[in-house]
C-alpha cells in the first residue's frame, strides 16, 4: 500500500499529512508538482495549504500544475484521491469535484476545532464510520464557503454525495454551526464514482490523542481498510 | 550617474552627527560618498547598532550549560534541549511600520523573524506575538484608528503566518492609551535543529562565491532601519515608502530551499537581508568570518530599472538571503534554486582584505572596512533621570465599588477578554504538535521529530513598568515563569523585546536602564538566560511615550507529557486551592485602571525566594500528578483568575468559593494584585495532601471552594457575590468582537 503526498508550492499540511500516514504504517512519499506520473500509488493526498500563494483564487494555478493529469488519469482510473482544504480547493479548480469554495461570510480567516456529522458512509472514505456520528476535526481557512449552483446541490443531495455537514455539539446541522457560510453547512462532497473526496477540516490534526481529538482517525481508517480489502481482491 | 554632494544637511539628513561624520571620516582616511554615507546610517541606526542601549544589554546573562549560541553571536541564540536537539528562538519588534501600514508592517515582521530562525539551520515550528494598542473601545478621539491598526496588523501576522506552514500558538494583546498612534508588534518565532545542523552568518573560505538567492531587490523599504530610528510624527505617513511588502508565498519557498540547500554540504555561511538587507548581510558576514567581502551590484536581481547603488544597497525588499557557498559546491545551489522556482544569481566573492567592497559593472561604489562598519558604531550612555516614584495608595480616598459589577467591567476590557478574536484568525494547529491551544497561561507545543514538548509565553505587564520600571521588569520575568510553572514547564531560556521611547530623553533612558537591570535580575534568578532579542526606541507619537514595555519572551520544557497542565478547570466537585496569599496590594492594578480610571500607586512588590519556591511548589504538585489545573494570579487579581478558570475550557464549570474572613475591603480582596499566586483545582480527595505538601515548603495556602454549579459565587466576610456562567461568559468572549464591530 502506497501513498503518495502532492507538494505544491506553497502547501503547507504536506509534512502533517505524510506524518499521519505513515503513523498509519503507510509507505508514503513526498511527489513534487513538477513530476507527471502518480503511477504505483494506491491514494494520493492533496495536502493544506496556500498553493501558489493562493494568488489569483485558490487551487487556481495549482491546476496547471504537470502533476495535475496524472492525477486525473488516476481518479479516472479508481484510485483513491483526497483533498483536504487547499486540496479540496485545487480538486474542484481541477473539474474533479463540482462547485467552489469561496471567501468565509465573516471575511476572516478561522481557525477552531469544530464538530462534523457524517452524512453517508457508502464511500472508501468513511464506511468504518457510523452515519450521524460527530466527529470533532478543526479547520482552518479562510475561503472554506462551498457554493454550487441548485441543480448540483440536488444532486449532490439526491445521490449521497455530500460526506460531511458542519453541526453543533448536538448533531445539528444549523446555520449557527456554519463557520464560514457553506451552502447546506457542506464540509466534504465526493465525486460520482465515490473515489475522489475532498473536505476542509483537517483530520490530520485529528489523529494524536496528545492534540486533543482523534476523530480524524476514522476517514484514514476507512481509507486503509478499503485498500486493503482491493489490494487482497 | 552623479551622486549628490555630501553636505551637512544631507548628513544631519541621514541622522549622524557631526561627531559619528568624524568618526567615518577616520574610519575611511577620506570623506564618503553619498552611498557610503548611506551605508553609514543605516548601519550605525539604532536598529541595527543598538548603539543607545548596547552597553545595557550587556548586564544581560548570556551564558549556562545549555546555551549553544550566545545571544548577539549570531542571528538568534540556540539552546540545546538534550538528545541532540536544540532550539533557536526570538522577538523582534515591527513597531514603526505597523503604525504606518499595519497589514504589511506586521506580516513583514513575521517574514523577519522567520528568517532569523531558518538562517540559524533551524525550522521554524511555531510562532507567538505580543501586541498593544490604544483603546479600542469609549469615545477617544483615536479609537477608529486604533481599530484599525488592530485589525490590520492581527490580519497581517495571519496573512503572513497561516501562508508559511507556522502556527501562531500564543501571546498577549494589551489595550492603553499610551499606544494611541504607536502601536507594539513584537513578534517571535522558535525553530527546531539538531546540534550538528547549526548555520553561520559568516564569510568563511577566501575566494568562496558569495551568492544571492530569493526575492529580487526593488525601492521599498528603503532605509527602513533608520526610519525605525526615529518618533513617529505627523509626517511619518510620508515615510509609507519605508514600509516593506511581504510575500509569505515566496518566504516559504525561500525556506523550503534554504532548509534543503543547509542540508547539503554545500553552504560556509547564511545570513538573512532583514533590516538593511544587502548592506547588512554583507558587512555582516565579513566581520564575523574575519574576512572580506566583494559585490557587484549589476548581478543582483532587481524588479525595478534604473535602481541606484545607493537605493539597491539601502533596499529593504523581503524574502532575500546572502548564502556564502563552498568553493565547488556551486551547481548544488543551482540545482535547488531552480527546482522551486527562486531567484538567484553569483554576486560576488570572500577576500581577504577585510573590507566590504561594492561594485556596480566592476566600478568601485563603496569601499567599507567591514569590521569597523558592523561593529564598531559608537556606544553611548545617555543622561537617566529618576521619575519619582509612585505615592502610596489612600485606600480611604477610594470610593466603594460595585464589585459584582467591576468583575464583569474587568472581564469586557479587550486586555482582559477572551482574545478569541484574534487567535481564530491564525492558524494555530498546523503542524500538528499544538498540545495547549492559545487561552491557557502558556502555550504547549509537541515537535514532533525531537519528541520534545515546550511551553512558550510572552509577558510583560507595562502598567507596572509605567509606575515602577525595575519592578515592573522584575514582575515580568517572574509572571512568564509562572506561567510555564502553571503548565507544567522548567524554563529553559528568554528572549526580550525593549520598547521605549526617545532615549535622548533622560526619563526614557532611566526607564530602559531600570527595566533592563530588573530583567537581567529576574533572568539569572529563574536561571533563563537571554538569548537574544531586539530593542525598539522611539517609540513615541504626538500623543506622547508609550508606557515602557519590556516584552519577556520565555521558553520552557515539559518533561512528560502526563505534565501537560492547562488553566481551566476540569471536574465538578475538585477542590480549588490557592498557592500564596490572599493579598492586598491594589496599587498599580488593571482594577484601578479599568474601574477608577487611575495609573496609580505602588506596584505589588516581588519576592523572588517566595516566587520560585511557589513556582517550585506547583511544578512539583503537577510532577506528582495531583493538579487538575493550574492558572496565575495576574491582571484584574483573584477575582478574574477564578472566573477564567471557570470559562477557559471547552464545557464551563462553575465555582463556589468563600474567602473567610478577610480584613480587607471587599474590591481590596478580589481583586488585588499582589504576586506569585497560583489557583489550582484538584480532586476533592487530594485536597488536604495538597495543602499539607504546600505547607511542608512552608508556603501559605488555603482551600477557597469547590469547582461545579452554573454560577461563580464568591463569598467574603459573609458576603456572597453571585455571577451567573453564561453571562460571565457571554461578557468576557464576546467582549473583542462586539467592540470590533461597534
Amino acid at each position: 500500500m502506497k501513498a503518495a503526498v502532492i507538494r505544491f508550492p506553497g502547501s503547507n499540511c504536506d509534512q502533517d499529512c505524510v506524518l499521519a500516514l505513515r503513523d498509519f504504517g503507510v509507505e508514503t512519499d513526498f511527489v513534487w508538482h513538477k513530476d507527471e506520473s502518480v503511477a504505483g500509488y494506491d491514494i494520493i493526498a492533496l495536502p493544506g495549504g496556500f498553493s501558489y500563494g493562493d494568488y489569483l483564487r485558490c487551487g487556481a494555478i495549482a491546476r496547471f500544475s504537470p502533476i495535475m493529469p496524472a492525477i486525473k488519469q488516476a481518479a479516472a482510473a479508481g484510485t483513491l484521491v483526497l483533498g483536504i482544504c487547499n486540496g479540496f480547493q485545487i480538486l474542484c479548480e481541477a473539474g474533479l469535484l463540482p462547485g467552489a469554495l469561496i471567501r468565509n461570510r465573516d471575511l476572516h480567516f478561522r481557525c477552531e476545532h469544530l464538530h462534523v456529522r457524517v452524512e453517508n458512509v457508502a464511500n472508501p472514505f468513511l464506511h468504518t464510520a457510523k452515519t450521524g456520528e460527530l466527529l470533532r476535526i478543526p479547520i482552518a481557512h479562510g475561503e472554506g464557503s462551498y457554493t454550487a449552483d441548485a441543480a448540483t446541490l440536488a444532486e449532490l443531495n439526491r445521490t449521497g454525495r455530500v460526506l460531511l455537514r458542519y453541526a453543533d455539539s448536538a448533531g445539528a446541522a444549523l446555520d449557527a454551526a456554519n463557520p464560514n457560510g457553506s451552502a447546506e453547512n457542506i464540509a466534504g462532497i465526493c465525486n460520482a464514482a465515490r473515489n475522489v473526496f475532498g473536505l476542509m477540516p483537517h483530520p490530520e490534526r485529528a489523529c494524536d490523542p496528545r492534540l486533543g481529538s482523534i476523530d480524524g482517525r476514522v476517514i484514514f481508517e476507512s481509507i486503509l481498510s478499503t485498500l486493503g480489502a482491493r489490494l487482497a481482491a | 550617474m552623479t551622486e549628490p554632494q555630501i553636505t551637512p544637511a544631507i548628513i544631519a539628513k541621514h541622522g549622524i552627527t557631526p561627531d559619528e561624520y568624524a568618526r567615518i571620516q577616520s574610519i575611511l582616511g577620506r570623506d564618503p560618498n553619498f552611498t557610503e554615507l548611506g551605508i553609514f546610517s543605516v548601519m550605525w541606526s539604532e536598529h541595527c547598532s543598538y548603539k543607545n542601549s548596547k552597553r545595557e544589554l550587556r548586564k544581560f546573562p548570556t551564558t549556562g550549560p545549555t546555551v549553544l549560541v550566545k545571544a548577539g553571536e549570531e542571528n538568534a541564540g540556540v539552546i540545546d534541549i538534550g538528545d541532540g536537539w536544540a532550539i533557536a528562538f526570538k522577538m523582534e519588534s515591527h513597531n514603526h511600520p505597523s503604525a504606518i501600514e499595519p497589514f504589511q508592517g506586521a506580516a513583514t515582521g513575521v517574514g523577519g523573524i522567520i528568517r532569523d530562525i531558518f538562517t540559524m539551520g533551524a525550522r521554524p515550528v511555531f510562532s507567538l506575538n505580543s501586541l498593544r494598542f490604544g483603546p479600542i473601545t469609549g469615545d477617544g478621539a483615536n479609537v477608529k484608528t486604533n481599530r484599525r491598526l488592530f485589525a490590520g496588523v492581527v490580519a497581517g501576522i495571519a496573512h503572513y503566518g497561516n501562508c508559511i506552514d507556522i502556527p501562531t500558538i500564543g501571546g498577549e494583546v494589551y489595550f492603553d492609551e499610551s499606544y494611541d498612534g504607536n502601536p507594539l508588534v513584537n513578534v517571535f518565532n522558535l525553530g527546531i535543529l539538531r546540534h550538528e545542523q547549526i548555520a553561520r552568518g559568516a564569510a568563511k573560505g577566501i575566494g568562496n562565491p558569495v551568492f544571492y538567492v530569493g526575492a529580487e531587490t526593488g525601492r521599498d523599504g528603503l532605509a527602513g532601519a533608520a526610519f525605525a530610528s526615529r518618533e513617529l510624527t505627523e509626517e511619518s505617513k510620508q515615510d509609507r515608502p519605508a514600509v516593506q511588502v511581504g510575500d509569505p508565498f515566496k518566504e516559504k519557498l525561500l525556506l523550503e530551499a534554504c532548509l534543503e540547500l543547509l542540508a547539503t554540504d554545500a553552504v560556509a555561511g547564511i545570513q538573512d537581508m532583514g533590516a538593511a538587507g544587502l548592506t547588512c548581510s554583507t558587512c555582516e558576514t565579513a566581520s564575523r568570518g574575519g574576512t572580506g567581502v566583494e559585490i557587484d551590484l549589476a548581478k543582483v536581481p532587481k524588479r525595478e530599472t534604473g535602481m541606484t547603488p545607493y537605493e539597491i544597497m539601502l533596499s529593504e525588499s523581503q524574502e532575500r538571503m546572502l548564502i556564502i557557498v563552498k568553493k565547488g559546491h556551486e551547481q548544488t545551489v543551482v540545482d535547488i534554486f531552480e527546482k522551486w522556482d527562486l531567484p538567484y544569481a553569483e554576486v560576488g566573492v570572500v577576500k581577504d582584505d577585510g573590507m566590504m567592497r561594492v561594485l556596480n559593472h566592476g566600478a568601485v561604489v563603496a569601499e567599507i572596512p567591514a569590521r569597523q562598519l558592523a561593529d564598531e558604531a559608537p556606544l553611548y550612555s545617555r543622561e537617566a533621570t529618576p521619575r519619582p516614584a509612585p505615592a502610596p495608595l489612600d485606600l480611604a480616598k477610594l470610593p466603594a465599588t460595585d464589585c459584582r459589577a467591576a468583575l464583569l467591567t474587568l472581564l469586557a476590557h479587550p486586555s482582559i477578554a477572551s482574545k478569541n478574536w484574534v487567535w481564530r484568525q491564525y492558524d494555530h494547529m498546523v503542524r500538528a504538535g499544538t498540545m495547549v491551544l492559545p487561552g491557557s497561561d502558556a502555550a504547549v507545543f509537541l515537535v514532533r521529530e525531537a519528541n520534545k514538548i515546550l511551553a512558550a509565553t510572552s509577558d510583560c505587564n507595562a502598567l507596572y513598568c509605567a509606575l515602577d520600571p525595575r519592578e515592573g521588569a522584575r514582575i515580568a520575568v517572574a509572571e512568564a515563569a509562572r506561567n510555564l510553572a502553571c503548565a507544567g514547564a522548567v524554563p529553559l531560556a528568554t528572549t526580550d523585546n525593549l520598547n521605549f521611547g526617545n532615549p535622548h530623553k533622560p526619563e526614557n533612558f532611566w526607564q530602559l536602564r531600570e527595566c533592563v537591570e530588573g530583567l537581567a535580575e529576574g533572568c539569572v534568578f529563574f536561571n533563563a538566560p537571554v538569548t537574544g532579542g531586539n530593542v525598539s526606541l522611539y517609540n513615541e507619537s504626538p500623543a506622547g511615550t508609550i508606557d515602557p514595555t519590556p516584552t519577556v519572551g520565555m521558553v520552557g520544557l515539559i518533561e512528560d507529557e502526563k505534565h501537560v497542565t492547562t488553566s481551566h478547570f476540569k471536574t465538578a466537585g475538585d477542590a480549588i486551592i490557592l498557592v500564596g496569599d490572599l493579598g492586598h496590594e491594589l496599587g498599580a492594578s488593571h482594577f484601578l485602571r479599568a474601574i477608577h480610571g487611575l495609573k496609580a500607586g505602588p506596584v505589588p512588590r516581588m519576592d523572588y525566594p517566595r516566587e520560585l519556591a511557589v513556582q517550585d511548589a506547583v511544578r512539583a504538585l503537577i510532577r506528582s500528578r495531583l493538579v487538575k489545573s493550574a492558572h496565575d494570579c495576574s491582571e484584574g487579581g483573584l477575582a478574574v483568575a477564578l472566573a477564567e478558570s471557570c470559562m477557559g475550557g471547552e464545557k464551563h464549570l462553575g465555582a463556589t468559593i468563600d474567602l473567610g474572613p478577610t480584613g480587607l475591603r471587599p474590591d481590596q480582596a478580589l481583586f488585588n494584585e499582589t504576586q506569585s499566586r497560583i489557583v489550582l483545582s484538584v480532586a476533592a480527595t487530594n485536597a488536604s495532601a495538597v495543602l499539607m505538601l504546600l505547607e511542608l515548603r512552608g508556603l501559605p495556602a488555603r482551600r477557597l471552594g469547590t469547582v461545579g454549579g452554573p454560577d461563580l459565587k464568591i463569598t467574603a466576610d459573609g458576603e456572597t457575590l453571585t455571577w451567573p456562567l453564561a453571562n460571565l461568559h457571554d461578557t468576557w468572549h464576546g467582549a473583542i468582537a462586539r467592540a470590533m464591530e461597534a
